[in-house]
């Protein structure tokens, strides 16, 4: 009898099994995740609406004649009740939207997240010529945080309590509390006014001046990377530290295997899994927009964008950039759980 | 029947330097075993056992831990092997399992994967499914039911008792002659114990390894051992045959200890007899006999007791050997009764 169940076949269903259980749960979480976005797409979008500003009389001057303000107001749409307003931003996000008609009538194509008076443009237009400036700051110091933070981590675990842990135990405690805004201005000021390595950061895309883009950006992604990393050293070096004192890292080493092996497939699995999660909330924080280094940069980028409709009262832009990062959000946690259930098996199957 | 021990472990010293001070966790720590004999380590936390343990496989810290003595497998001494030697010791002579069953496998991988995992690295060129059958073949030894079924199923899947079996055959995949077990029944149910302990020991009797067990429950050394050690503040205190621990005891904590046992046959009411005070420091030992504050033999003025650290000696009329001042002209006159 044995003998023929040893036959692979045997294994199939388990492994099915396993994966079935996988899909259930990344079904699940990208449910929740929509049902998430809903609400909060309704939340954002009535706390703006309970503003006491009149969208309407911002739309033009000081001098706004009381017939334009009116006109204005029925060509956005904000002499309906809310919830209809609501209703039509939702719509427009899948179906675009058109505001007045005729002549002056101008369309929004999906997903619109409507109209900024105050720039004459579509927030969508403007969240989609800002969004890859954001995107190439974050992508890239968040590659370099990651690869310093979690590195030095590691090497201050492995040499607990010597030279090498006290440097980056002195470092991470100065970088976790240094601001953004002063590091910011420390590195831009040394480097491209006093020592002059770098000329004055003006950004273009990559595909239009590769230096350019390289020179603006190299800053900004080493100051956001050097002070992100700092707490990740130390999340890292917990980690490990914690990790080689689990009785399955010692029974790994009982059974002969290598340190490399043990730290690779013992340690470090298990000192890293929790770091994914913070890792995965902290890029999508910053893909709604690093708000203090692009302005300190002056990269334009969403960050600025949202900065500059909270300055201007521009309440579209406002709601749309507020939602946008909420959906980096949502979607990253999202994300990281899945990631978590495909790393940590006793999440999965819960 | 004299024959040339498995394991000898020899004048064993281990220190840690910690930032209190120097912790002399085992101090001057010689024994030996035999093939296919059970070594009992008795002791209460702190004693020095599991330190004791992890220095056969050189598993203390590196950085803090400092070793003196020798360690000799088969003659060669460990403690002055290479980290490469000992890797090819570790799980293939001499293999270890470790008190918590829930926490000694890696959660991250299959049952199976770990079991192979410890098969492959001492066989290598083997190929995996290979590797497999001599894996699902120990699951089923050591009593998992449905091994085909059960080999990719993850830790967590598995009860504490199922996960202790686990721990085993990875344990003894790779048929060790020496296997050292760290109270590996200690976080089980009483029931649970009884299993794996009647496991190891059919195992024992298949291919005649070598056990030392180290545990604080004397129901279990009387149930499986042949000899034991008493630790008690990193020394061992007391050497000799189980039946002569339980029926002729030559050291006072010995005696304490056994006073402390509930068994059956006692009655169920009135308080168990405990040891009073606490186990020493073991920052600032004392410098003579380091149960001597607590021992109820000692208080009556021997002077010997609090300034020289007792020998293991043999006791006349016993195959016991004692670390005791005192033994020769008080303890003998008692029995186990006595005190019971």
């Amino acid at each position: 009898m044995s003998a023929a169940v040893d036959t692979p076949f045997f294994y199939f269903p388990v492994a099915r099994l396993l994966r079935i259980a996988l899909t259930r749960f990344i079904v699940r979480r990208i449910f929740f995740a929509l049902v998430l976005l809903a609400a909060v797409s309704l939340f954002t979008y009535l706390l703006f609406a309970l503003l006491p500003t009149d969208p309407a009389a911002l739309t033009c001057g000081k001098n706004c004649k009381p017939e334009l303000i009116a006109a204005n107001r029925v060509r956005l749409g904000y002499d309906k009740p809310i919830y209809e307003q609501y209703w039509q931003f939702v719509r427009g996000i899948f179906a675009g939207r058109t505001y007045g008609s005729g002549d002056i009538a101008f369309k929004c194509p999906a997903p619109s997240l409507g109209y900024s008076f105050n720039q004459h443009e579509c927030v969508s237009t403007l969240i989609g010529k800002t969004f890859p400036v954001t995107a190439y700051l974050s992508l890239g110091s968040f590659v370099l945080w990651m690869l310093l933070g979690v590195g030095t981590g590691i090497i201050a675990a492995l040499h607990r309590g010597k030279w090498q842990d006290r440097l980056t135990s002195l470092v991470t405690s100065i970088g976790v509390s240094l601001p953004t805004f002063y590091v910011g201005l420390l590195v831009l000021f040394s480097v491209v006014i006093w020592l002059q390595w770098l000329p004055f950061p003006h950004y273009a895309s990559p595909t239009d001046n590769l230096h350019d883009f390289l020179t603006a950006m190299i800053l900004p992604w080493i100051t956001l990377a050097v002070l992100s990393a700092a707490s990740y050293t130390r999340l890292t070096r917990n980690g490990v530290l914690e990790a080689m004192n689990e009785d399955f890292v010692r029974f790994g080493v009982a059974k002969g295997l290598k340190n490399r092996t043990v730290m690779r497939k013992y340690v470090l699995r298990a000192a890293l899994i929790p770091i994914v999660t913070i890792a995965g909330l902290d890029f999508a924080a910053l893909l709604g927009g690093a708000i203090v280094t692009e302005s300190v940069f002056s990269l334009p980028g969403m960050g600025r964008l949202a900065i500059r409709s909270v300055t201007d009262s521009d309440l579209p832009v406002l709601v749309g950039t507020t939602l946008v990062a909420a959906v980096f959000i949502v979607m990253a946690n999202a994300i990281v759980d899945i990631i978590y259930g495909v790393l940590d098996p006793r999440v999965r199957l819960k | 029947m004299e024959s040339t021990p498995l394991l000898s472990v020899n004048n064993l010293s281990v220190e840690f330097s910690t930032p209190d001070g120097i912790v002399h966790a085992v101090n001057d720590v010689s024994f030996s075993i035999e093939a296919g004999k059970t070594l009992g380590i008795v002791g209460e936390s702190g004693s020095g056992k599991s330190v004791t343990a992890s220095s056969i496989l050189k598993l203390n810290s590196g950085v803090t831990a400092s070793t003196s003595g020798s360690i000799l497998f088969k003659g060669d001494n460990i403690l002055g092997a290479d980290d490469k030697k000992i890797r090819q010791l570790r799980g293939s002579e001499i293999a270890m399992i470790f008190q918590d069953p829930l926490s000694a496998l890696n959660p991250y991988y299959t049952v199976g994967h770990q079991i192979i995992e410890a098969y492959k690295v001492h066989h290598r060129g083997v190929k995996k499914p290979e590797a497999r059958k001599v894996a699902l073949e120990m699951l089923r030894r050591v009593g998992i039911p449905n091994p085909e079924a059960r080999i990719d199923e993850f830790p967590h899947q598995f009860s504490g008792g199922m996960r202790q079996r686990i721990v085993i055959a990875t344990a003894l995949i790779n048929s060790p002659k020496l296997l050292i077990a760290d109270e590996p029944t200690t976080a089980l149910d009483v029931t649970v114990q009884a299993q794996i302990l009647d496991l190891m020991k059919d195992i024992q009797k298949e291919n005649g390894m070598a056990i030392i067990l180290i545990t604080h429950d004397l129901g279990v050394v009387a149930e499986t051992c042949d000899d034991v050690a008493v630790m008690y503040g990193g020394r061992i205190v007391e050497k000799t045959s189980v039946n002569e621990l339980f029926t002729t005891p030559t050291h006072p904590y010995s005696f304490g200890l056994l006073g402390a046992v509930r068994s059956l046959d006692k009655s169920a009411r009135g308080s168990l007899r405990t040891i009073a005070g606490a186990p020493p420091s073991l920052l600032h030992l004392p410098s003579g006999c380091s149960f001597m504050p607590r021992c109820v033999f000692a208080n009556d003025g021997h002077s010997k007791c609090s300034s020289i650290v007792p020998e293991l000696e043999l006791v006349p009329s016993t195959h016991s050997l004692s670390a005791c001042h005192l033994r020769k002209d008080a303890l003998l006159k008692l029995t186990t009764k006595d005190l019971l």
